[in-house]
């Protein structure tokens, strides 16, 4: 039973949905703030690489702590590449979308993260550590929830920590209130006495930390290794982005879609392994996410309806008080 | 609480918006603070709540000196300010702005309990009129229940002094006297409210004391009681305002119809029928009033006039010819001008420079080839600033960047050029200040001077005793012949009654 198309689609689903899942998560406090931060590709990018170099080179006691250690790099180096987007957007009220753009190609697989990973050694040696299965093998047996989820590493875990955290925090917390109200209507927020700016820093930075993490998801857990250029993150950060919409901008949709794009990654080898033909699978299964992806963003421009599915009103616009 | 103002000075690029200015309101008084768009109102209050920093000068609460770093402060200060574009978050409910920053009440919690404040906001609704449901959320109120909630947000913040930026703008005359009792009452507590406007019979209204601001300075400070609107008009405007006036017998006896509505079906965008068999017939150099309260097919009459809306039935016949159903640029070359109630959606691009939006309609006429000539197109931009004393740094800047008195004057600079036969103007006063007024008022009665047949629709019922040759009331999409001079006989009509019994 465990071996079913099916169970094996929703566990791998899960697994390479994880990264998806820390960036969209990150994207979603940004863009609830109202910066859009399309930079989450370069910043995984950035991520993967300082997070897998921590990992590398520190030794304290057993695995777990640098695997820590390599987090806590990853989240570090992910905000420090959205401090540079959010210093260009909200203090120098740069456009959202060239600035984020121009954080991708500055970070991203022919740009820093390249550049960090070849200067730093890391290229092409397998982790010394990586997160595994946390659970003992004879829970892991278990049929369906087994490999679903006990057969997690220790990072799916803490993505759902996060996406409770997150929902909580907007939900139900007064700093997520604040939150809110600077991504819909940053005049009234500022009115009412709250830092529109430096929620947004705030947030941003946050948002950087996850991309960074998610990113690191992948160099510590899913191919524990680095190499150069993008194939290691593989678009996942534009995933997030346009996942971010798919969820209405709620963290627990993100988790169901970013589940939903795992899965649809892990679709084509296992069809494969079982000898399945459904036409030029590679073509469409690969070619899926990203058809989603313009689907949604295609829907979501038509006529405004952005704000009936939940859009932050004060997306992607810069705030400033004393323009008369 | 008193508040005092000294020497305030506050410059944005190219402009000083306040220059010394001096104030004072005493606790317990509605004090109005009066003047023309760009007077500096708007600004004084952004500094007296906290939004701006001045320049120069010092602001005391109750004799003591305070300096403001942000609203918050401000609010803190016991100063809180309802602006012109409410500082409302939509989505959010009235609860959920109310504790928006909130560091006293029961709203100041880690955790979120929205729910606290309801009782809290109820009971201050019914205790100064301002009934609102506290679960509501915002996109789903009335403009005056969006006031109201500011000023609720105010009162829950205890407010001690409440500055009301143009508040009546948004509201109909009902909601403006509900406000009127409720500032009475806020005051009775012995709290300050200093309330911005440009009208005189407000300040008149509401007002204790005036201090009149013009040109970013303050003019003088007036007992309410000893001013008379004439006077405070004209220590507005620094000059007598020239009462516009059409006399009985400018009005055209006979002649042909430049407009002619006959039998005139069309729906609204809401897809109900909004126009149910218009007949309207308007003489060369005649002006026909369309009188009535918004929303009872004025809008959907202009458009299908102007060509903007395609009737279901009936025709429309402009200059004797009759023009194609839904075609605007027919009916603009059979020699209609159009006014649009909105000025800078409809009436102007925002962001074309002065000069396109003059040659919007008539750049066909003198273009070469697929080119325009934009130097004549300068040339005449101009001639149009000249002509009509548009305040603007030059053809080239941005319409958006414009006061509305002055956007409207583009307008009308644009309308006017064309060998004009029929003009509707909607609401073409509306928001703006009184000197825009008397210069639009002129220019509308010039146009009928040189035999134009304008088609005057509007609300104010002034507007129309002032310019109208001949008045007709729309009620739920039908019109019918109103005396030209009874005011009261209008007003019935308007509501839905009968005359006739």
């Amino acid at each position: 039973m465990n071996n079913s198309l099916v169970v094996v689609l929703i566990a791998s689903g899960v697994a390479y949905g994880t990264p998806i899942l820390f960036a969209a998560l990150g994207e979603l406090l940004a863009e609830r703030s109202g910066v859009l931060n399309l930079g989450v590709e370069g910043m995984m990018l950035v991520g993967a690489a300082m997070g897998f170099w921590a990992e590398q080179r520190v030794h304290i006691g057993s695995g777990a702590g640098a695997l820590v250690l390599g987090l806590v790099v990853a989240a570090f180096s992910g905000a420090v590449m959205a401090a540079i987007h959010a210093f260009m957007v909200i203090t120098l009220r740069a456009n959202q979308i060239v600035s984020g753009l121009a954080l991708t190609i500055f970070a991203g697989g022919l740009g820093l993260s390249s550049y960090l990973g070849t200067d730093l050694n890391i290229a092409d040696v397998p982790a010394s550590h990586t997160f595994h299965a946390f659970f003992p093998s004879s829970v892991q047996n278990w049929p369906v929830v087994g490999p679903i989820v006990f057969g997690q590493n220790p990072l799916v875990y803490f993505s759902w920590l996060c996406v409770i955290a997150v929902a909580y925090y907007l939900a139900r917390t007064r700093p997520g209130l604040n939150v809110r109200s600077v991504g819909e209507a940053p005049g009234a927020a500022d009115a009412m006495g709250i830092d529109v700016g430096k929620y947004r820093y705030v947030h941003t930075l946050v948002g950087g930390a996850f991309a960074g993490v998610g990113g690191a998801t992948f160099s510590l857990a899913i191919t524990p290794t680095w190499n150069a250029g993008d194939s290691l993150v593989q678009g996942a950060g534009w995933i997030a982005i346009a996942l971010v919409i798919f969820a209405f901008w709620r963290a627990e949709l993100c988790l169901v879609g970013a589940y939903f794009f795992g899965a649809m990654q892990a679709l084509q080898p296992e069809l494969q392994a079982r000898n399945i033909s459904l036409g030029p699978t590679e073509l469409w299964s690969n070619s899926l996410p990203y058809v989603a992806t313009v689907v949604v963003l295609v829907l979501v421009s038509w006529r405004g309806s952005a704000r009936r599915l939940g859009a932050p009103a004060a997306l992607g616009t810069p705030y400033a008080r004393e323009e008369a | 609480m008193t508040v005092e103002l000294r020497g305030i000075t506050k410059r944005f690029p190219g402009v000083v918006a306040n220059d010394g200015v001096d104030f004072e309101a005493a606790a317990g008084e509605v004090h109005a603070l009066l003047g023309e768009n760009g007077a500096g109102k708007s600004t004084l209050s952004h500094i007296l709540s906290g939004l701006y920093r001045p320049e120069e000068g010092e602001i005391y609460l109750n004799g003591a000196p305070v300096t403001f770093q942000s609203p918050r402060d401000a609010i803190d200060a016991g100063v809180c300010m309802v602006h012109q574009h409410f500082r409302l978050v939509e989505r959010f409910t009235v609860a959920e702005n109310l504790i928006l920053g909130d560091r006293r009440g029961a709203g100041r919690s880690f955790r979120l309990r929205p729910g606290a404040v309801v009782d809290q906001v109820r009971r201050l609704g019914e205790r100064y009129r301002l009934p609102v449901d506290p679960r509501a959320r915002i996109w789903q109120l009335s403009v005056g229940e969006r006031q109201r909630v500011e000023i609720l947000k105010a009162l829950y913040e205890e407010a001690r002094v409440l500055i009301l930026d143009e508040p009546t703008a948004v509201l109909t005359p009902d909601e403006s006297s509900t406000l009127f009792e409720t500032l009475r009452e806020i005051v009775a507590e012995g709290r300050t409210v200093i309330f911005i406007s440009h009208k005189m019979h407000e300040v008149k209204a509401v007002s204790d004391r005036v201090t009149i601001m013009r040109a970013g300075r303050v003019v003088e400070t007036v007992k309410t009681a000893d001013a008379s609107p004439q006077s405070l008009a004209s220590l507005m405007i620094g000059r007598t305002l020239e009462t516009v006036r059409r006399a009985r017998e400018d009005a055209p006896k006979g002649g042909d119809a430049v407009l002619a509505v006959e039998g005139l079906w069309a729906d609204s965008h809401r897809a109900t029928t909004s126009l149910k068999g218009i007949e309207l017939d308007v003489r060369a150099g005649e002006i026909v009033a369309v009188a009535g309260v918004a929303g009872n097919g004025q809008l959907e009459l202009a458009e299908a006039i102007a060509g903007l809306r395609r009737p279901t039935r009936g025709t429309i016949r402009i200059g004797g010819r009759a023009v194609r159903a839904g075609d605007a640029r027919a009916a603009y070359e059979a020699g209609l001008g159009y006014v649009p109630e909105d000025r800078l959606g409809t009436g102007v691009a925002p962001n074309l420079s002065l000069s396109m939006n003059v040659e919007l309609k008539s750049y066909r006429e003198d273009q070469a080839g697929p080119f325009l000539r934009l130097g004549r197109m300068r040339e005449r931009a101009e001639h149009a600033i000249d002509r009509y004393q548009i305040k603007a740094p030059g053809p080239h800047a941005e319409a958006a960047t414009l006061s509305g008195g002055n956007i409207q004057k583009v307008v009308l600079a644009r309308e006017f050029a064309g060998k004009l036969k029929a003009l509707i103007a909607a609401s073409p006063t509306r928001g703006l200040d009184v000197s825009a007024v008397e210069t639009v008022h002129k220019h509308l009665l010039e146009a009928a001077g040189r035999g134009v047949g304008v088609l005057l629709i509007s609300e104010d019922l002034d507007e129309i005793l002032a310019l109208a040759d001949r008045v007709v009331v729309m009620y739920e999409g039908r019109l019918t012949d109103a005396p030209r001079d009874d005011v009261e006989a209008i007003g019935v009509l308007m509501a839905g009654g009968d005359t006739s019994r």
